[in-house]
């Protein structure tokens, strides 16, 4: 939360319609992503009610589970999602990979790799990943992208693929072998939806709220009825007329994963009764009313979401894309195609908790794609920038000096560093010695010199910057290799140091102080028998 | 007790552990309360080993503990070949170059003479594996490196000791960091979290003493922060004072809270009770301008350091803030001023360093509502650790009130023992303690 | 830590503020959720009174959905009684590996069994007649022990689903919940809840080993989860450690107690009653009542949302400030109570002295969206 979104905010309560805080859409949209809307059953860990999915916004399907507390069931419904979810990532697979999805799993593939009791960790390397030595995958020209409504509907996704990941497929307890196939896309799906600047699963009240400012709180614009009230209020209701009616359960059914208690009581307790009798008295036409009834409750409380999801959509895909969410794209489109290529040479399945090497990998990832992403942000949205302007973290300003021939003689060769002097009216807090990027030129590193209020101009500040890099080797810059007399330019302390991939033991090589390597995992017959119940 | 007794005290725990270290598989943990000789301790340790001929890697957190820990080597070892080992860009600091022993090179191999080498966990951690591995590394402010830190470099040696101070500021990271909750190599856990965890074996040492707080401090700072072990002042109330070389201008509050200070160790200048932004003008002038008084009336120091009386200087003084913004918020206002030299900084970045008066700006100063982040028990153990004679709080009424209407909703995850202190107590108690001190703002 | 025990006057005090009905009766999930808004005024003298705030906040119309699905109640009960089936078989066996207990010398005593007569009463006083005799089997789980615990005036007494252990002399509580422990973790919301409630439990045990002269220390501070393990319904054991809990609840405790001099600075004619008919519908025009409520200032944050029934009156009346919009909103609007004061100072208007940075800020943020959406059009 900065001044500027609160400021943004408050502003939108009084025009009664949401703000935009972003001038661009910072993430990419495929324009036929897969809207998944997961409902769960109360009270247990992930018994799957129901899902309505598809990539049109036509033709919706329903999936419903008749007995959610039974766990065959559970695992028929498993298999009946994974056609319609693999069939879709089908789709993005070049036709000629024959067994990458449905259908024809690797052997042996399934259950290895689930940690045995007590030792959670697993002996390959983490999945999805490139390996390392392996030359880099040229990744697919595009992947699918999956939405739902909100992060707690990605959090079961991912629950529903760990519940589904270790299964096996032969045995006491077999399962259908697309169902460890799903829950190991849904797991590689998860995990990338916590990688800073992903997109490949999408939370729409979070993609929302990163673009526009409500005039209530980030607690309430959690839920997306309320929060599509305040982005595209009704004619004629403000936007919080809108969210106070999206409040209403009854009126707009909750997006999910959890249910309304009250329909829940009242409605789907007396339909999932009535499927238990008349499955026990074996009254087939009773039967298939009876399932009837619970689908058509099911859909009253699914339908209304999905429309919200497309219309969600529709306004997110009406703002231009930001320069770099293609970047981060590319890298969601090389992670969907490493994981396509480690299923088909039969790697194992993501482990239950990451190994200590594992769990440092990922962190120095997580945070050098934080990084790329903040600096990104700034660079291609004015919005963004204008935060850190505020703050003084970042000056625009016209460059009023600059003497671009500058040499650097101390050292044993000299070197070319112009000096630049920009004018700005910004506030400015960066001290001499810290060192600033300029988005217009990305590798050029600008140090500050100096800071001086203009002596007759109040309220501005003059910086002096010293330039290097981005340049050349020469010592005279080629023109337009640098900001010019007269030019109007951006500053700011938000830079990408380019700092290489940090190096790592191998998971072999785990140190004393971690507890040593991990032991190799054993399968048991423990973890594909888990009892889903 | 007495000077005496003090160093009889901490002779007695640094024999322990060296002790330990002579016979130990592993490594040693210890654990070293604000101003107890942990840099004393790693100098005699390294000095130790390296007599024996033993070669020891040295792990510092920043660059610039690493050249403090150098300058003190070097001065204290004369005699010893120290490297620095350093990113090839790096230009030694003055006082790393004034040192004859002291070389720096930024390839290890370069070091092959070098008994002893220091350089920061991020340098070590390039270090290819072909190289030998050190028998011995001193891993310097271990509570304040993160597990992950110690993952890449732990390779590099066999046996260790790790010294820092617990009470100070945890590791932390800008993304998400749940997934790890609980796991035995948690990566934003402590290096010596991890450490203790999965090797339980490792003796854990205290030392006992802190030569740098005063007695006004230790105990106010010893129970409120470090609940369990707890240490004592090397001195007593009469081993050190502060005085003025002026005579009292006047009784604004600024002087009020000044004298309040030299003569218990402590002060609260209090303001009016407002919400502010954090960069709040008033209270930010009144740090700069207590800093600014001080100087003016000429503040000296008599302590067991010298017989005579010493000038607190301006590089003596530290101004301690909580945000980025707040910094230069304060540097402007000591501009402002003409005051130059006075030391105004994060908690963050003034972690390990002491000063003779320190003056904070409240966590909570003119805040609405409290966070885990301005909660954090460690952020107030630093500003409320670095001084050897007195500390100077400036906030605004209404942190009590703060206190007492803060709804603790905190999360619990399995598997992850209880931190404590926990913020809010620490908090509370601070704030018990200052009231007693408190001067109102005019 | 003993609190104040409140006077009789107290006592009258706040059952006029309730007014004819019941206290609603304290469980330790009611008790445990007293200390999510201490700030509130309003919320501390109801919940003093055993006030039912959803019925009070329904008649003003305002109702709020704070309902809970059966079938999470149905699988709650389930799980516990799986748990303690037979024994507490299956407990036993996770005890066994958590404490390194030796399974086969631990008795099991159900208090339920008092013969007949059960008023609560009574029931408490043989719970603490049992648990503290001196000849008692040294490793005993002890189910549906009735304990109580002082609110305000009154004696909670503590739905007896608990169960305890009693170890050498040391007394653990134990609680089962149904919400999973996946890979080792659990949603820290849900685990919070537990561990403030095994609080709620550890303090009363406390009190009454107290009352019967012993050292509360023999209640651990060390108390037992036990939840269903990964998707499955076998249970699983952790330990947590509520010292910090513990503290929490006695702070609130003590704020209960000291309620007085809050309810003094309110005119004895104040009541929140229903003044319900025969058939149990309020009488009481919703406009007199809602006035009573306004006279007890509230402390709205959207947080109450999730943990209040007033939640809709309050944040209605909320309107129109920066607390509406979240707590982080108004401290970034730092000092700014009421959204048109920020706007109007973003606009230009002269700031009164202690807003003069807000306001430059302000007046600049709006310059830069200006600039910037202005740019983009």
């Amino acid at each position: 939360m900065t001044l500027l979104t609160a400021f943004a905010r408050a502003e939108a309560a009084a025009a009664g319609r949401a703000q935009r805080i972003r001038t661009v859409r910072h993430v990419h949209l495929s324009r036929r992503p897969l809207v998944v809307i997961p409902l769960q059953l109360a009270g247990e860990a992930c018994a799957p009610l129901a899902v309505m999915l598809g990539d049109d916004p036509d033709k919706p399907r329903t999936l419903t589970v008749y007995e959610p507390r039974d766990r065959a069931r559970r695992f028929e419904f498993a298999a009946d999602l994974a056609e319609v979810i693999l069939g879709h990532l089908d789709g993005y697979l070049p036709p000629d990979d024959p067994d990458v999805h449905a259908g024809t799993p690797t052997q042996g593939a399934p259950a290895q790799g689930a940690p045995a009791q007590g030792a959670p960790t697993q002996g390959a390397p983490t999945p999805g990943a490139p390996i390392q030595g392996a030359p880099a995958l040229e990744p697919l020209p595009d992947a699918p992208q999956l939405l739902v409504p909100n992060p707690n509907a990605a959090a079961f996704l991912r629950l529903l693929g760990r519940s589904t990941r270790l299964r096996r497929t032969d045995g006491e307890h077999a399962v259908r072998p697309t169902v460890p196939l799903l829950g190991r896309w849904l797991t590689h799906y998860g995990e990338r939806a916590e990688v800073p600047g992903s997109a490949l699963l999408l939370a729409m009240t979070t993609a929302l709220a990163e673009h526009w400012a409500t005039g209530q709180s980030d607690l309430e614009d959690a839920n997306l009825a309320a929060l599509l009230g305040w982005v595209d209020p009704p004619d004629g209701l403000t936007g919080q007329q809108a969210a106070r009616l999206a409040e209403d359960p009854v009126r707009c059914p909750p997006a999910g994963p959890v249910t309304d208690p009250t329909f829940d009581n009242e409605v789907l307790e007396g339909r999932m009764a009535a499927i238990r009798d008349a499955t026990e008295a074996g009254d087939g036409p009773a039967l298939a009313r009876a399932q009837a009834a619970m689908d058509a409750a099911l859909h009253s409380q699914l339908a209304p979401t999905w429309d919200l999801m497309w219309r969600a959509h529709a306004l997110l895909a009406e703002l231009p894309e930001a320069a770099h969410a293609q970047r981060r794209w590319k890298d969601d489109r090389r992670s969907f195609t490493a994981q396509a290529a480690w299923l088909r040479e039969g790697g194992a399945p993501q482990p239950r908790r990451d190994s200590a090497v594992a769990a440092a990998k990922r962190l120095a990832r997580l945070e050098r794609e934080q990084q790329r992403l903040a600096v990104e942000r700034a660079h291609d949205d004015p919005l963004v920038m204008a935060e850190y302007r505020l703050t003084g973290e970042a000056f625009a300003g016209t460059v009023v000096d600059a003497d671009l021939t500058r040499l650097d003689t101390d050292g044993k060769k000299p070197k070319l560093r112009p000096w630049l002097i920009v004018q700005t009216t910004d506030a400015v807090i960066v001290e001499p010695d810290a060192v600033l990027a300029n988005p217009a030129f990305p590798g050029q590193a600008a140090k500050v010199i100096e800071v001086a209020d203009a002596s007759r101009e109040p309220g501005r500040t003059l910086v002096t910057l010293e330039l290097s890099g981005g340049m050349g080797r020469a010592l005279t810059a080629p023109p337009g290799s640098t900001p010019a007399r007269g030019d109007a330019v951006t500053y700011t302390t938000l830079r990408d140091d380019f700092q290489p991939a940090p190096q790592f033991p191998s998971r072999e090589e785990t140190p004393w102080t971690h507890g040593g390597p991990p032991p190799e995992y054993v399968p048991t017959d423990d973890d594909a028998q888990e009892a889903w119940s | 007790m007495s000077i005496a007794e003090a160093a009889e005290r901490a002779r007695h725990a640094t024999m322990s552990i060296l002790a330990d270290l002579a016979t130990t598989e592993q490594g040693v943990v210890v654990d070293s309360p604000p101003g107890a000789g942990k840099s004393t301790l790693v100098v005699g340790a390294a000095t130790e080993l390296a007599k024996n001929g033993e070669r020891v890697m040295i792990v510092g957190q920043t660059n610039e503990q690493v050249d403090d820990l150098i300058d003190r080597l070097a001065t204290g070892s004369p005699g010893t070949a120290i490297g620095r080992l350093s990113a090839a860009a790096y230009t030694p600091s003055e006082r790393v170059a004034g040192h004859q022993n002291v070389a720096a090179r930024s390839s290890v191999a370069d070091l092959a003479e070098h008994p002893v080498v220091v350089a920061t966990a991020a340098k070590w951690a390039t270090v290819r594996e072909a190289e030998r591995p050190w028998p011995w590394a001193i891993v310097d402010e271990a509570y304040q490196m993160r597990s992950d830190a110690l993952l890449r470099v732990a390779r590099l040696f066999d046996k260790a000791l790790f010294v820092g101070d617990p009470g100070q500021l945890d590791p932390f990271s800008t993304v998400e960091t749940e997934r790890w909750l609980g796991l035995n190599w948690d990566p934003m856990s402590s290096a010596v979290a991890v450490l203790l965890t999965n090797n339980g074996h490792i003796p854990v040492h205290t030392l006992p003493v802190s030569w740098r707080l005063p007695a006004s401090a230790a105990t106010v700072v010893s129970e409120a922060f470090y609940p369990f072990t707890g240490f004592a002042a090397a001195t007593e109330a009469g081993d050190r004072a502060m005085t003025w070389n002026t005579r009292p201008f006047g009784k604004t509050s600024f002087d009020l809270a000044l004298e309040t200070a030299a003569t218990t160790g402590w002060a609260l200048l209090e303001l009016g009770h407002r919400h502010t932004l954090p960069t709040d003008a008033e209270a930010i002038a009144a740090c700069a301008g207590l800093a600014a008084r001080l100087l003016q009336r000429g503040a000296v120091t008599i302590s067991e350091r010298s017989p005579d009386p010493l000038p607190v200087t301006a590089d003596r003084i530290a101004i301690g803030v909580t945000r980025t913004v707040q910094t230069a918020a304060v540097k402007r206002a000591l501009r402002e001023l003409g005051v130059t030299n006075v030391v105004a900084d994060t908690a963050n970045r003034l972690q390990g360093r002491e000063f003779d008066v320190t003056i904070m700006l409240h966590p909570l100063s003119g805040r609405r509502d409290a966070t885990a982040f301005h909660l954090e028990a460690g952020r107030l153990c630093v500003l409320a650790s670095r001084h050897r004679h007195a500390c100077i709080v400036v906030a605004r009424a209404g942190i009590p009130e703060l206190l007492d209407a803060h709804p603790s909703a905190e999360p619990v995850h399995l598997g992850v023992p209880v931190k404590f202190p926990d913020g809010w107590e620490a908090h509370q108690a601070f704030m018990a303690h200052l009231a007693r001190h408190r001067v109102c703002a005019a | 830590m003993t609190a104040r025990q409140p006077g009789a006057g107290l006592q009258t005090g706040l059952d006029r503020l309730r007014g004819r009905a019941l206290p609603k009766n304290h469980d330790a999930r009611t008790i445990s959720a007293l200390a999510a808004n201490p700030g509130c005024a309003r919320r501390a003298l109801m919940d003093a009174a055993g006030v039912d705030k959803q019925r009070v906040a329904a008649h003003v119309g305002f109702a709020a959905q704070f309902g809970q699905s059966r079938f999470a109640i149905v699988r709650g009960n389930a799980f516990e009684a799986q748990v303690k089936e037979n024994g507490a078989a299956q407990l036993l066996i996770l005890l066994r590996d958590l404490l390194d207990l030796d399974v086969s010398e631990v008795g099991y005593a159900d208090f339920n069994d008092v013969g007949g007569n059960s008023s609560a009463e009574l029931r408490h006083l043989h719970t603490r007649h049992v648990l503290t005799a001196p000849d008692q089997p040294g490793r005993t789980l002890l189910d549906h022990p009735l304990l109580r615990l002082r609110v305000g005036g009154r004696h909670a007494y503590l739905e007896p689903d608990l169960i305890a252990l009693r170890l050498d002399g040391t007394f653990h509580v134990i609680e089962v919940k149904s919400f999973a422990v996946i890979d080792g973790q659990a949603d820290p919301g849900k685990v919070a809840a537990a561990a403030i409630q095994s609080a709620v439990y550890v303090r009363a045990l406390r009190d009454l080993v107290t009352e019967a002269g012993g050292d509360p220390a023999a209640v651990s501070h060390k108390t037992i989860l036990v939840a269903p393990r990964d998707f499955s319904s076998q249970p699983t054991a952790a330990s947590l450690d509520v010292r910090r809990q513990l503290g929490v609840l006695d702070r609130q405790l003590s704020r209960i107690a000291s309620i007085e001099t809050l309810l003094a600075r309110y005119p004895g004619t104040l009541t929140f009653d229903l003044d319900p008919d025969a058939q149990g519908r309020p009488r009481r025009p919703a406009a007199e009542l809602a006035a009573a409520i306004g006279q007890v200032a509230a402390s709205y944050a959207p947080e109450c949302l999730a943990t209040c029934e007033l939640c809709f009156l309050c944040r209605d009346e909320a309107g129109g400030t920066t607390g509406a919009l979240g707590k982080p909103v108004r401290e970034d609007l730092g000092g700014i109570e009421y959204i048109a004061q920020a706007r109007s100072l973003a606009r230009g208007q002269v700031p009164a002295p202690e807003q003069a940075e807000i306001a430059a800020q302000l007046l600049r943020a709006a310059q830069l969206r200006a600039q910037v959406l202005g740019e983009a059009v």
